[in-house]
């Protein structure tokens, strides 16, 4: 592990597809054990962001620094064995996989078993161990053998965060976790994600703000491709930008004014 | 839950060791128990089409790759194995004949190590066209290089090189169909073994979803590359075992259509279970061998009830088996026995009809001097006549057409029994 | 020179012929995600179509009709099979037609035999319709139709067949109206939209699985048209499926899968690449010994370096579309990276 002052560093990130720009100039600044979350309107870009910090695009231009090295235009493959991991915010799963499988599939590599023909996977004790952590760690111990295309949808997410973390990366990026979920289900999974990433860096991309002044130790607004904020919840909540791009600038407004909303 | 990292309890695994005793059990017996000529010819080359369905299903089933050039590799395993052969007569080479097959599976993982890396660069249909492109390419190059092809003619060799080694000369048939037997049970052991390693369990999940596979830190295409290189090797093994059986290659080894019988027979055997392509490779000598006696027509046969089984059953033979077991072991089989037999009575007469009209089609072609009257299964048809042809086009719709109800009516029975065992299991699982 | 002039032309019918090939299994690809590996069986049904048409009804009519009678086949087909298969995902749709290749083959072989069927231009289109003549004094002239047998007893004579020059024609005039459907008709657009949008195009009121149906068949239909006029320009016979189907794929590898303009680029490239070789005599070891080295049969590759173009020509178009996946994977104009 490097001695960077930061896990996550974006610089000057931009992307755009064909003539529109999707994500402009983007910085940020994420310390190690940090756990931030990323709001902001429909269309602002945040899966984009994602997409450009895990590798499945390239960006257009500007920086991605995982622990101080660059990792930008590096395949999805290569971010990950540094200690990247993401989830998805549309389940993406191995379907034909048991619930199990899926799990130890995510821990194969980051224990160095690699493209192995030559051993037998019921001989991997220590993966077949962590995959167990894992199992109960989500709370589907109960369901291992189920093919994950037969989980229930809120079975799945948690599946999805087991194959997200089971690797064992520092840095965790989480899209959209608790998207589809009711109250109660949203409440035990935040707690779920709180214990799974202890010590972990996290960025999470979040439309409930329950979730996020629960989960987040600082919010970065995006709006338009671009950061508009990134401070602590409270500073975030009070900012004037931030209220204008949810709520229209007469909130603003009247809250200079003194008006209560 | 308790870690048992310093004490390890394995159950002795009962059901897989009877299973593979009953394999190893009918391969010794078979040919004890078919004794004919035929017979113990079809049985090596089951034998030989099991290990190369096999090394197909580890690119179809196992890997989500289609490919249309599989021959390529077990032609080019059979090419090199029969030159090794002439090699080993004339004395240049001293090799054993039992290790000739090894010969056609290193030659067959070379290829697709030369090959492979670009060939699995791409998945899906991509893929399936560079196989096929590359399949036309070898094929075309076999007409041009008599030199390792042979030309027309093909390369012919003689298996029984020198004295017996302890009796064995491999001259009779029957000492071939044991090599090909010890070689068959290995290699299907080992295909079988790969199927538990963490490169064939991450070959499943390249399948499935080869996006998220990135993500957990594998290169999907090096995941392919290795699984394709290992599909070559047995490819070639059977390629070499075909060699030795035959003792001539010609170049129609490496041709489409027999790229193409193995998807054809792979698929309907099962792609989706381990022992369906076994299933896959019976059929197609039963087929090659057995049904074109029987009919001109075997491969339309075969390509409707192909199509049909992409349709409706796109797991194939094993699968259609597994789900009947699954039914009957919750004892639910008997309530559809009705349905089947609608299913296939009312399929069996439109097959009727369309046999029929299919054997006066080709009396017409071929015996056009002798006459018009056709005799089938005991009863004379006029192929001149309208009323033979008017029968067999009303047999054939009413089949069909009873056909569809039948089946339509089947699905709901089906579907009522899945929902039933739901059920079950949901009440299981609550106890 | 007269002889060049003739292989480029005939490369160029040859071009256009799997141009109007290749075009239609785009179009199938690119608006349904589903490679048509029966496409050369739609080839073949429409030439054998048009020669049982052609006792009955004519030529003219024969021509237009037997593509419309395939297309509707396509189109049954369509219906009953392949649609059952699209919620399996691509490689059943590509299995279903792999089945589809054997049922036609077997079905044309029952009913027209296992023979070629002899299926000859009409008298308006026999003949020549001009010639080269390579004459040692005069170089070389043109002439329209048939030269005088003197002329060609002292100079070099080659005919251009008026069924080629139909060929390109017809292949042309369909690249022409393929453009104009697409670009300037409403269906045009909805097919565009179906292309990327089958759900928003199904909820605005179209009939999405119709437009597919329609999709397919016009281009088993295109499909029959080419195998019309290769047909009759060519041998009519049931291995025609078999000998133009890969070539096709490697059109549409080449040229990039899911552009038309691609499929035109591949085609004509891959049809000059097939007949410009057999003009050349060459081979590596003719160019090595003229260079100076000694080349025999002892020589280390000989066979290959013995090997003259003319015979290595069929493997040229494979050898192309190696290259292309290595150096170039989405093809000289492609823009999927399905």
């Amino acid at each position: 592990m490097s001695n960077a002052p930061y896990a996550l560093e974006l610089r000057g990130l931009c992307k755009q597809f064909g003539k529109t720009e999707i994500i402009r100039s983007v910085d940020l600044c994420v310390k190690p054990g940090e756990r931030v979350a990323i709001i902001g309107p429909n269309g602002a870009g945040k899966s984009t962001l994602f997409n450009l910090i895990s590798g499945r695009f390239a960006p257009s231009s500007g920086e991605v620094l995982l622990h101080g090295a660059r990792i930008d235009g590096h395949k999805p493959y290569e971010i990950n064995r540094r200690g990247l991991s993401r989830s998805f915010q549309v389940s993406n799963l191995f379907t034909r996989l048991s619930v199990f499988e899926n799990i130890r599939c995510a821990v194969l590599w980051a224990m160095g078993y690699r493209y192995a023909f030559w051993k037998f996977l019921a001989d991997l004790d220590d993966a077949n161990e962590r995959t167990d952590e894992v199992l109960e760690m989500i709370k589907l111990d109960k369901k291992r053998d189920v093919l994950a295309t037969n989980l229930t949808y809120a079975e799945q997410r948690a599946l999805e965060i087991g194959v997200t973390i089971a690797g064992g990366s520092s840095v965790i990026l989480l899209d959209e976790p608790t998207a589809g979920m009711s109250r109660s289900e949203t409440s035990r999974f935040v707690q779920l994600i709180r214990d799974v990433t202890v010590g972990k860096t996290l960025l999470t991309v979040e439309h409930d703000m329950g979730v996020v002044f629960g989960l987040a130790d600082k919010i970065a607004v995006l709006v338009y491709g671009e950061v508009i904020a990134f401070d602590l919840p409270d500073a975030v909540r009070a900012n004037e930008r931030v209220q204008e791009a949810y709520l229209g600038s007469v909130v603003a407004e009247s809250q200079a004014a003194g008006v209560h909303v | 839950m308790q870690h048992t990292s310093s004490f390890h309890f394995k159950p002795y695994n009962v059901g897989r060791w009877l299973v593979w005793g009953i394999f190893a059990l009918v391969l010794v017996l078979a040919p004890l128990v078919w004794t004919s000529g035929l017979s113990q010819i079809m049985l090596t080359q089951m034998g030989i089409g099991i290990i190369a369905c096999l090394a197909y299903n580890l690119l179809l089933g196992q890997g989500g790759m289609l490919s249309f050039g599989h021959a390529v590799y077990s032609g080019l395993g059979g090419f090199l194995a029969i030159h090794t052969l002439n090699l080993a007569t004339s004395g240049a080479l001293p090799i054993p004949v039992s290790l000739v097959p090894l010969v056609g599976g290193v030659a067959g993982m070379s290829f697709a190590i030369l090959l492979g890396y670009v060939s699995t660069k791409k998945a899906g249909t991509p893929f399936a066209m560079i196989t096929l492109g590359i399949g036309e390419l070898i094929w075309s190059m076999s007409l041009m290089l008599p030199e390792f092809f042979g030309g027309e003619g093909g390369i012919s060799s003689n298996r029984v090189i020198g004295p017996p080694v302890m009796g064995i000369s491999f001259g009779p048939q029957i000492q071939v169909y044991y090599l090909i037997a010890i070689y068959c049970f290995i290699c299907t052991a080992a295909m079988f073994a790969l199927t538990r390693t963490p490169l064939g369990r991450m070959l499943n999940a390249v399948r499935d979803n080869p996006e998220r596979v990135a993500f957990i830190g594998y290169d999907t295409h090096w995941v392919r590359f290795m699984a394709f290189v290992i599909s070559g090797f047995f490819a070639g093994i059977a390629g070499g075992l075909g060699a030795i059986n035959t003792e001539i290659v010609t170049a129609e080894v490496v041709g489409a259509a027999r790229s193409g019988a193995y998807l054809l027979f792979t698929f309907l055997g099962g792609a989706t279970f381990f022992f369906g392509p076994i299933i896959g490779a019976v059929l197609m000598v039963v087929a090659l061998v057995l049904l074109s006696e029987l009919t001109k027509a075997w491969l339309l046969y075969m390509g409707l009830v192909f199509l049909f089984m992409v349709m409706y059953a796109p797991g194939g033979f094993a699968s259609l088996i597994m789900m009947n077991l699954r039914v009957a072991a919750f004892g639910k089989l008997r309530q559809l026995w009705t349905a089947y037999l609608a299913l296939a009575g009312t399929a069996l007469t439109a097959l009727l009809g369309a046999s029929v009209m299919i054997e006066m089609l080709y009396d017409l072609q071929l015996s056009a001097t002798l006459g018009s009257h056709l005799a089938f299964m005991g009863v004379s048809l006029d192929t001149k006549g309208v009323d033979s042809w008017f029968g067999a086009g009303f047999v054939i719709l009413t089949g069909v057409l009873l056909f569809e109800l039948s089946r339509r009516s089947f699905k709901q029975q089906w579907d009522g029994v899945q929902e039933e065992i739901e059920k079950d299991i949901k009440r299981r699982e609550t106890l | 020179m007269d002889q060049i002039l003739i292989n480029v032309l005939n490369g160029l019918s040859s071009g256009l012929l799997l141009f109007m090939l290749s075009s239609g299994l785009t179009l199938i690809f690119s608006m349904m995600g589903v490679l048509n590996f029966a496409h050369a069986s739609f080839y073949m049904l429409g030439a054998y179509v048009a020669y049982s048409l052609v006792g009955v009804l004519g030529f003219w009519p024969a021509l237009v009709l037997a593509p419309v009678v395939v297309g509707l086949l396509g189109a049954g087909f369509e219906r009953v099979a392949l649609r059952r298969v699209h919620k399996f995902g691509h490689v059943p749709e590509l299995l279903i037609t792999f089945g589809l290749t054997y049922v036609i083959l077997e079905v044309v072989q029952l009913i027209w035999g296992r023979t070629n069927v002899p299926f000859t231009p009409p008298p308006e289109l026999q003949g020549s319709a001009f010639t080269f003549i390579q004459h040692p004094l005069q170089g070389l002239s043109i002439v329209l139709g048939r030269a005088p047998e003197a002329l060609c007893a002292q100079a070099l004579c080659s005919n251009f067949p008026i069924t080629r020059v139909f060929m390109m024609g017809m292949a042309l005039l369909m690249l022409l109206a393929l453009w104009l459907m697409l670009t300037r008709t409403r269906i045009g657009m909805v097919i565009q939209a179906a292309l990327t949008h089958p759900e928003m195009a199904e909820a605005l009121g179209h009939n999405v699985p119709r437009v597919l149906m329609l999709v397919f068949g016009s281009g088993c239909a295109l499909a029959a048209l080419a195998g019309v006029i290769g047909g009759f320009t060519f041998v009519t016979e049931p291995s025609m499926a078999v000998v133009v189907g890969p070539i096709i794929f490697v059109v549409v590898v080449v040229g990039g899968i899911g552009s038309l303009a691609g499929a035109f680029v591949g085609s004509i490239l891959i049809g000059l690449l097939q007949t410009l070789p057999l003009a050349l005599d060459g081979s590596l070891a003719s160019l090595l010994t003229s260079l100076g080295f000694s080349v025999g049969p002892q020589t280390f590759l000989y066979p290959i370096l013995r090997l003259r173009l003319p015979e290595v020509a069929p493997i040229l178009p494979y050898l192309l579309m190696v290259l292309i996946l290595i150096f170039r994977p989405k093809g000289l104009l492609g823009t999927r990276e399905d």
